[in-house]
């Protein structure tokens, strides 16, 4: 794999030479937060991609499309429709009226610090959760292509890289960063997705022949039907939370929402989101291909977490002491013994399969590339919550020196690279995936209805939207805490384990069918419980800005 | 790859409009179109993306066995149906971009009246 660590290698020198010409670029804290926005339509649409296209995509849907097919798919078209939320309703507005936060939009007419107090916790929990479960996917990654380098070394790489891009390169870095990222997980996806056609002759017959009957242990499994995934009484449901929080939560991911920002106009701002959703949607047909190809061709059998280290010693001693000695001649020559349910490895194997080792390698830099862009632009946007709406805006009353609000920006990052690289090392052992998830459900409850709501109700006031705020924070981590996510009771030999060994109080994976609706009914009925004439003023103001662009941030 | 300073956006500041001035904007008759313009396609827009999106889970949960039916080879109904979201999503970003050349004009016009009745700073 050590053309793997040459290709990483040779992206990181790339984006580490972008990084020190941005840095000299980057002296104020409009240029820090938002390129002083100067990145053009097209450009801007590229860098959505990049920041959007994760890794837990890539890998992670690559890998559920080939374990149980059409289940895994439904993210796919979740992750695509969510971007007609983004162009509807909120790409233009929120770049007509903010400057460089979604607290900027909140709080335009909604004075006051409660309001960009909570926005700004919100905005750190979701990217939080999002980066901790993109960092110990690097991790995992990590472990697996490169056993010379251990998990810790992998998560201290990432991180250490992504407080760099940000701290001195800020939003010009981090753009470039994840432009060049989408370009090269663009070309590999498509790549694969070519090569898995041309195995069966460009005929898609032949394909979907071949997924409707892929061999297993236990018989045949047919991947073009649905509830592989999401089975039994509560598969219905589960499918419908999954699918609202994802169409609705990319509309409230502060690291998404940040970069419609760094564009010179709302009608670049539209742009962006047109390129965007061409390109994300050609990505996410390819994942299509791509977990077909490895369910086909790689087979759910050699597709697994092989299990290193002390796991892997855990692991042989309880099996029948007939297989032991095989097994640890396994481990000493392979540095890892048989499979788990993991799939992530799907997409680099079927990469293995169809280009061979190179290939291989240059598909899995893509991946390590795809986690250091997404978490280069959490670690931006939550640094922006925490130094542009809490430092400056509350602790400094929206006054103060520019050099200091920079320098504290730079701070942060790195702040929150550190509570995060510490924080992924820690989670090491638990299942993490369902983070993800969980950042969508808080993103499409806390903030989705806010958002909505302050662009479109005269009536909306502080309180109803304190209230919304805190309705869908509380009740969509509150759930989640009594979900299967965090409480379930493990088999013996599990290499990851539930935070609370009893079984789940609430019966869905994602809490978006109860918190997003949650998250509304608060938002409504606290307006409702007060009037607020000054907002109610000021909404003539909002709309008339937020639909010309006149006052709008340059 | 050197980012270009542009100057795109009007630049103009307007803080100096009065709450009272927003109002008069925005009860313009030009600008009340506008408004109305958007709505006429965005709330429809976006009451039938999420119907047409969240159909599929629904569909797919509670009507298996019409959702199943292979009419393609073995390809099945909810396959179909998945697939024609993304021709869905493609399809209203076609109808936006080509309406919002239309609001692009009637705002360049509101900003136009708005720069002649309370003067170019």
């Amino acid at each position: 794999m050590n053309a793997a660590l040459g290709m990483f290698c040779f992206f990181v020198g790339v984006t580490l030479v972008i990084t020190w010409w941005a840095s000299a670029r980057t002296t104020t804290s409009k240029g820090f937060y938002a390129a002083h926005r100067e990145i053009g339509g097209v450009q801007n649409g590229w860098a959505v991609a990049g920041d959007y296209m994760s890794a837990a995509s890539f890998l992670g849907i690559t890998g559920l499309i080939a374990f149980y097919g059409f289940d895994g798919f439904m993210y796919s078209v979740g992750f695509l429709v969510a971007y007609l939320t983004v162009l509807f309703l909120v790409a233009e507005p929120l770049r007509n009226v903010g400057k460089y936060t979604m607290a900027d939009l909140i709080s335009f007419r909604l004075h006051g610090k409660g309001v960009r107090a909570i926005a700004a916790i919100s905005t750190l929990v979701v990217a939080l959760f999002y980066m901790i479960a993109q960092m110990v996917g690097a991790g995992s990654l990590v472990d697996l292509l490169l056993p010379a380098a251990s998990y810790t070394t992998a998560i201290v790489v990432v991180g250490a890289l992504m407080i760099v891009y940000v701290m001195f390169g800020g939003m010009l870095a981090t753009t470039w960063v994840q432009i060049i990222k989408a370009v090269l997980l663009l070309a590999g996806a498509i790549a694969i997705s070519i090569m898995v056609l041309a195995h069966y002759g460009f005929s898609l017959p032949q394909l979907f022949g071949a997924a409707a009957n892929v061999a297993g242990p236990a018989g045949p499994t047919n991947l073009l039907h649905s509830g592989l995934l999401y089975e039994g009484g509560h598969g219905a449901l589960n499918l419908l939370s999954l699918g609202l929080a994802l169409v609705l939560g990319t509309a409230g991911l502060p690291h998404i929402l940040m970069r419609f920002y760094t564009v010179p106009s709302a009608k670049a701002a539209r742009t962006s989101v047109a390129w965007a959703m061409v390109l994300i949607g050609v990505f996410y047909l390819t994942t299509m291909f791509m977990g077909l190809g490895a369910a086909t061709l790689v087979g759910k059998a050699d597709i697994g977490t092989h299990v290193r280290d002390a796991a892997a010693i855990a692991y042989i001693s309880k099996q029948p002491a007939a297989e032991q000695p095989a097994l640890n001649v396994q481990l000493k020559t392979k540095h890892y013994v048989v499979p788990s349910e993991n799939n992530n490895m799907a997409a680099p194997l079927l990469a293995n399969f169809l280009g061979g080792s190179y290939f291989m390698a240059f598909i899995a830099a893509v991946a390590f590339a795809t986690i250091l862009a997404v978490v280069a632009g959490l670690t931006i946007s939550a640094s922006s919550a925490f130094a542009h709406d809490i430092w400056w805006n509350l602790v400094r009353g929206g006054k103060g020196d520019e050099r200091e609000q920079l320098r504290v920006a730079r701070a942060t990052a790195a702040a929150v690279g550190i509570v995060a690289i510490v924080l992924s090392i820690g989670l090491r052992t638990l299942n993490v995936a369902f983070l993800v998830g969980l950042a969508f459900a808080v993103a499409a409850s806390a903030n989705v209805p806010v958002i909505v709501l302050s662009l479109s109700w005269r009536r909306f006031n502080k309180t109803g939207a304190i209230c919304g705020m805190l309705a869908g924070l509380v009740s969509s981590l509150g759930i989640i805490a009594i979900s299967p996510a965090i409480m379930g009771v493990d088999p013996p030999l599990s290499a990851t384990h539930h935070f609370i060994q009893m079984a789940p109080l609430f019966p869905l994976d994602n809490p978006g069918l109860l918190s997003i609706p949650l998250g509304f009914l608060g938002a409504i009925l606290g307006t409702l419980l007060s009037r607020d004439p000054q907002a109610e003023a000021d909404f003539d103001q909002l709309l008339v800005r937020a639909n010309t662009g006149m006052g709008a941030e340059v | 790859m050197e980012a270009r300073p542009r100057v795109e956006a009007s630049g103009v500041e307007h803080h100096h409009l009065t709450p009272g001035d927003w109002s008069k904007v925005a009860n313009e008759p030009r600008f009340r179109s506008l408004i109305a313009d958007k709505r006429r396609f965005i709330v429809p827009a976006t009451v039938f993306f999420l119907a047409y999106f969240l159909a599929l889970p629904v569909l797919v949960g509670f009507a298996p066995a019409t959702m199943e039916r292979a009419v393609w080879g073995p390809v099945t109904v909810a396959n179909l149906f998945a697939l024609s979201q993304f021709a869905m999503a493609w399809i209203l970003l076609a109808l936006y971009l080509w309406r919002a050349r239309g609001y692009d004009a009637t705002e360049r016009a509101v900003t136009e009246d708005v720069r002649k009745e309370f003067g170019a700073p």
